[in-house]
């Protein structure tokens, strides 16, 4: 039997980038607000033994422990899906700071076009350029609308960045970004140099590694990125990465209107009519089950764990493949890769040094920033040049036929250390009536629940994209002086081994309609209205970007949305 | 190396961001870099009783007299280059597949010389090898490729079972074991291995089994020296890996390739 507490105004279900900002938002406003995290609590000298490849590359030592909980997966329904027992195509986070303490702090916005895909793409293409089950609709908001969470999301983090407007993307009220741009690699120089010369319009990779000492509107300074070469996947031991464990927690603790429990694992939210009540965690160091009524529920879990969390709960219709009715599970969207890797057999470059988010990039072919109409496929990506540091054990490069191993593999590999790069282009991912997410039938989790079962598989779309992107970057990659230049394979069937991108999205999606969304453009509940769901999941696509700036902004909407329902109630929109 | 002296003499993470304004920006990010960071160096004095063959020149008022002082130079004790898991024959049958994995060449040394086996060793001790932080729970049904690994065997047992059938491979075929075959013989073997068709190995495939073999060993080669492997950086330094650099920042602009002496993480334990 649970032990029930005292009910509290605000409960906050995960503690990471989207935990993190509302919790900083509601509390400055002050509101008393109960952050449940179920990792265990981080704060910077946590990363100060960071370089260490095995612990935390090999062996994940920040992500969520799969023994404890892990998803099942199949490509279609006539598979039977299996669990993922190691990673793995993605990697989410564990502890306070969740996946923003090993994300790269590649920060870019979504395309106005993302927000209004649909009606968009029809107006340009028609109709039929919308294959039969593929999903896409609209957001339910427009670029003005979310334009100013990003610039607020930008401040907050000390984004770096050039100080003109990229014409390709949506227009900024703040043109500069916060911090200067990045320092530019050699290699960024070949890119940039080719890639003007192409006549594309190549731009810095916007940072969220500060490119110089940083104080935000809360008051929080950080250091400058070292570009030591350990971000994707480790924690910033100069707190120079924005992270929620140096940026927004901290100000929410400040005010002392918030009380975080770490070890907190929530099972279930109640409710009762279209109101939840609380919801149940155990404590994962006891076991014991308890029982925490709220007035307000904000779940800011990953993405997989707030559709599983609004499964188990019974909440919002679940998504139904056969009917294409429902919501919960519906949308679920990757990231699609395209890209080249160059030889260089007369110059070497200093890939070992870099910054998760150091990069140059174009968005030439991402959106409908290029005409479609002869091609088979819509949307695109963002084609990036990046030196985020290769490390040792990752980074052993052959050219093809090298066999993998033996004394020609050594000798190539020692060889081509250096004098590999790489341009690939970030693909978006169309949503598909037969891509979902749902409860597994078979497998448990060390509770008993249910794990989540995910169906997904690349399609035509995404090959005919990753065709595309690939071949812009190999013609890149010629341009910038490659000796050889080897266009990445064509894609195949997904498979869960090989890591990928932890840039899963949708289940929860927002929109204008409550027969086709699960949450409106504040992220709250249709069904529930003292219930917001924030995060990935609440995309209906995934565009042709690092999802991080988005999900983002929509938190400081949601912030803005949960201040507002506190003070009057009701339905939002 | 540069030629440009950019970088901070004393590159250890301390003395940079002690030096560096840039770093910091005159800032203390919560008071958690200069309460640890920049601690002071404990001194610790060690005395260390040496007899070495040294030419000592003394300088009496007008003639110089050599004389010669036998000195003795202690040799490195890897106290850690010991089993864990293995028993003596498992570890001579890694060792020997490893070396083939990443041989010694006229590049530098190979997998054995760089302790790669006692890496996986060490490795195959620890959560890694018993499969603690993977989800173990059955059915275990016969998986499609996408859907990944699909055995209940550990990592521990799939070694052990894995290495015991390049030993019995090697008997039927060569009537000797493993570690005892010439290189070609044992790339043969291995080759076989890495197809896996011919070869069975219960619960899991010799496939999958040399995939973590080939993993393992690349991991004990580049690996941190802590866990064993990479012995005396001596992996780094054949790859030209400057280790565990606190900072690039005076360095990331240039041109030229820039070798560096690694740093591993024991170097910063004095912090």
């Amino acid at each position: 039997m649970a032990t029930k507490l005292p009910k509290v105004p605000v409960l906050i279900v995960g503690m990471g980038w989207a935990g993190g900002i509302i919790a900083s938002e509601l509390t400055k406003a002050g509101h008393k607000v109960v952050g449940l995290e179920r990792g265990k609590r981080m704060k910077l000298e946590d990363y100060f033994i960071m370089h260490d490849e095995v612990r935390y590359a090999m062996r994940h030592d920040l992500m969520q422990d799969l023994s404890k909980e892990t998803v099942t997966f199949r490509n279609n329904e006539k598979m039977t899906a299996l669990p993922m027992r190691t990673y793995g195509s993605f990697l989410p986070g564990d502890g306070l700071g969740g996946a923003g303490k090993h994300w790269n702090g590649v920060s870019f916005r979504f395309l106005p076009y993302d927000f209004e895909i649909r009606t968009k793409t029809v107006e340009r293409y028609g109709a039929k350029k919308i294959p039969a089950g593929m999903t896409i609709q609209d957001w339910g908001i427009k670029w003005e609308q979310i334009e100013p969470y990003f610039d607020k999301f930008e401040k907050m983090a000390g984004i770096s960045g050039d100080a003109e407007q990229n014409l390709l993307v949506g227009k900024r009220s703040s043109p500069a970004y916060p911090t200067p741009p990045m320092k530019q690699t050699p290699s960024m120089k070949l890119f940039l140099d080719a890639t003007t010369k192409m006549g594309y319009h190549p731009y810095n990779s916007p940072s969220a590694n500060l490119s110089e000492p940083y104080k935000n509107p809360d008051g929080i300074e950080r250091a400058a990125c070292q570009y030591c070469a350990y971000c994707e996947r480790f924690g910033c031991e100069y707190g120079a990465k924005a992270d929620p464990v140096v940026t927004v927690i901290p100000v929410a603790e400040k005010t002392g209107n918030l009380e975080i429990r770490t070890h907190a694992n929530v099972v279930k939210v109640l409710h009762k009519g279209n109101k939840a009540t609380g919801v149940v965690y155990i404590n994962t160091l006891t076991g014991e089950e308890i029982e925490q009524p709220a007035d307000l529920v904000i779940m800011t879990s990953f993405v997989l764990n707030n559709v599983k969390l609004l499964l188990l709960s019974k909440m919002g219709t679940p998504y139904d493949p056969a009917t294409g009715r429902g919501v919960i599970g519906k949308n679920y969207a990757y990231q699609i890769s395209g890209g080249a890797t160059g030889y260089y057999e007369d110059k070497e470059f200093n890939t070992y040094m870099g910054a998760g988010a150091l990069g140059i990039c174009l968005d030439d072919f991402n959106g409908d920033n290029f005409d479609h109409t002869d091609l088979k496929f819509i949307h695109g990506g963002n084609i990036r040049h990046g030196q985020s540091g290769n490390r040792p054990i990752a980074n052993n490069p052959v050219p093809a036929g090298t066999p993998a191993w033996g004394a020609e593999f050594k000798k190539a590999s020692l060889k081509y250390s250096y004098r590999t790069l790489s341009v690939s282009g970030q693909g978006s991912n169309m949503p598909w009536k037969h891509h979902y997410l749902d409860l597994d039938p078979t497998y448990k989790d060390s509770y008993g629940l249910p794990l989540l079962r995910m169906t997904y598989d690349f399609e035509d779309q995404d090959r005919e994209m990753s065709k595309f992107l690939a071949a812009k970057s190999a013609g890149i990659l010629k341009e910038m002086g490659a000796s050889n230049v080897a266009p990445g394979g064509e894609l195949k069937a997904y498979n869960i081994t090989p890591y990928q991108s932890t840039h899963n999205t949708g289940g929860v999606i927002m929109g204008a309609d409550p027969r086709t969304s699960a949450v409106n453009n504040y992220l709250q509940m249709w069904d529930f209205e003292n219930v917001f769901v924030v995060g990935a999941c609440s995309f209906g696509h995934n565009s042709g970007y690092n999802p991080t700036g988005t999900v983002g902004a929509l938190a400081y909407r949601t912030a803005e949305g949960a201040a507002k329902y506190l003070k009057q109630g009701g339905s939002l929109v | 190396m540069s030629a440009e002296p950019a970088k901070p003499k004393d590159s250890t993470r301390r003395a940079f961001l002690k030096q560096s304004g840039i770093a910091l920006g005159g800032i203390v990010v919560g008071g958690a870099i200069g309460g640890t960071l920049l601690r002071p160096k404990p001194k610790v004095e060690t005395k260390i009783e040496t007899k070495v063959q040294e030419k000592i020149v003394e300088k009496p008022v007008e003639k110089v007299v050599e004389k010669t002082v036998e000195k003795i130079v202690p040799q490195p004790v890897y106290y850690n280059q010991a089993l864990m898991y293995f028993n003596l024959e498992q570890f001579a049958i890694a060792e020997a597949a490893a070396e083939r994995i990443f041989p010694q060449d006229d590049l530098g040394p190979g997998a054995k010389e760089l302790g790669a086996a006692f890496y996986i060793d060490h490795q195959l001790a620890g959560a890694w090898g018993n499969n603690s932080r993977d989800y173990m729970v059955g059915p275990f049904p016969k998986a499609e490729p996408t859907q990944g690994m699909q055995t209940k065997l550990t990592r521990k047992e799939i070694f052990a079972l894995g290495l015991q059938a390049l030993q019995d491979y090697s008997q039927q075929k060569y009537k000797k074991p493993f570690a005892e075959l010439s290189a070609a013989e044992q790339d043969d073997v291995l080759k076989i291995f890495e197809a896996g068709e011919e070869v069975k190995v219960e619960g899991t495939s010799a496939t999958a089994f040399f995939g973590l073999l080939r993993t393992a060993t690349m991991e004990g080669i580049y690996s941190d020296p802590m866990y064993g492997g990479n012995k005396d950086m001596q992996g780094w330094k054949l790859k030209r890996y400057p280790g565990n650099q606190p900072s690039y920042f005076n360095d990331i602009e240039k041109d030229g390739f820039i070798v560096m002496e690694p740093k591993s993480l024991h170097d910063h334990m004095d912090h």
